[in-house]
């Protein structure tokens, strides 16, 4: 009973006020867990005993990293909605997504760069976390890019989802490669201290900025869907009721 | 709290470029999408209501023409 009367906002005119609703919550938890992040980072975490303050990159680093999976992988189960059911809002919500994933793929592999280059020597190498992290960013890129080549949405979101299944093999590959193969790129990123008591510090300042950063994720690609959803449905009833609304209030 | 001065907090124990390096970045980047983001749906929303009132406006006229002038070729039923 419950789950049927959350069908009605897989309808276009009813998400967009909800979203539109939620959005200034999700932007207040963002700030909120950033700034308790960042504080717990940057000013109660205590230096690391090898990288010294220089992991401290860690903070942004690995929730960039974990956004830009998961975003991959939210994008990808819209898209496969899409595909099975037909549904609109579907395509809508993965085409909302991607441009946010790729920005986190980027925020991933710089601040890599600006951690690999003191710590390893050097900004790249091709090991297999780093080159098929690389390889999800294009993957974002490639998906916007076909999209968006392709005039009628709806044949984009379908062009689009195929894409997007076939990529979400990278993500295991990702998360799996400092197992699978000797990577330069170390483990498990938590014990990056011998200290359990400095561990947990680290682990939560690291657990909020990934928090702020998935808020943050929420909040720009609700807004993305809107600006889909308008232009999409501009033929409908209520968005020309919206939008005459809007103009006459002004 | 283990930072001396600011000018320590901003060293990061040599590791500074680096480390600001990184969070510049990120905040740089995560301002640019919310600035351009919603630049652009506010965008969409005004090109939306201006075709939508343009349209409005071609059909009130055509409506009105075709009420006063019954003749012409506008004679369609």
């Amino acid at each position: 009973m419950q789950f049927a009367h959350l069908y009605k906002f897989a309808a276009p005119a009813a998400f967009y006020p909800l979203a539109g609703r939620l959005i200034p919550w999700f932007w207040g938890l963002a700030a909120l867990f950033g700034a308790i992040g960042l504080w717990l980072g940057l000013f109660v975490a205590p230096a690391d005993f090898q990288q010294g303050q220089g992991y401290r990159i860690i903070f942004v680093h690995v929730g960039a990293s974990w956004m830009s999976m998961f975003l991959y992988v939210v994008m990808a189960f819209w898209a496969a909605i899409g595909l099975a059911f037909n549904t609109r809002l579907s395509g809508m919500m993965a085409s909302a997504l991607a441009p946010t994933g790729a920005l986190f793929a980027f925020i991933s592999l710089w601040t890599g760069a600006f951690w690999g280059k003191p710590m390893w020597g050097a900004w790249w190498v091709w090991d297999a976390r780093l080159t098929s992290e690389l390889f999800l960013f294009f993957l974002y890129i490639g998906f916007i890019a076909l999209t968006r080549a392709i005039d009628d949405p709806r044949r984009a979101d379908r062009a689009g989802a195929v894409l997007a299944l076939a990529g979400v093999i990278n993500i295991p590959i990702i998360y799996f490669s400092v197992k699978w193969w000797n990577t330069l790129h170390q483990g498990a990123s938590v014990s990056l201290t011998k200290s359990p008591s400095m561990a947990a510090v680290m682990l939560w300042g690291m657990l909020f900025c990934a928090l702020a950063m998935w808020m943050y994720a929420i909040a720009i690609s609700l807004i993305r869907a809107r600006g889909i959803i308008l232009e999409r449905e501009r033929h409908a009833d209520w968005v020309k009721a919206l939008l005459t609304e809007a103009a006459g209030g002004h | 709290m283990h930072w001396n001065s600011l000018s320590d907090f901003l060293a990061m124990g040599e590791h500074g470029l680096y480390v600001w390096g990184a969070f510049g970045m990120t905040a740089l980047v995560m301002l640019l999408e919310t600035w351009l983001t919603l630049r652009r749906q506010r965008a969409v929303r005004q090109r939306l209501a201006r075709q939508l009132a343009a349209a409005m406006r071609e059909n009130a006229q055509e409506n009105a023409r075709e009420k006063t002038g019954e003749s012409g070729q506008g004679d369609a039923a």
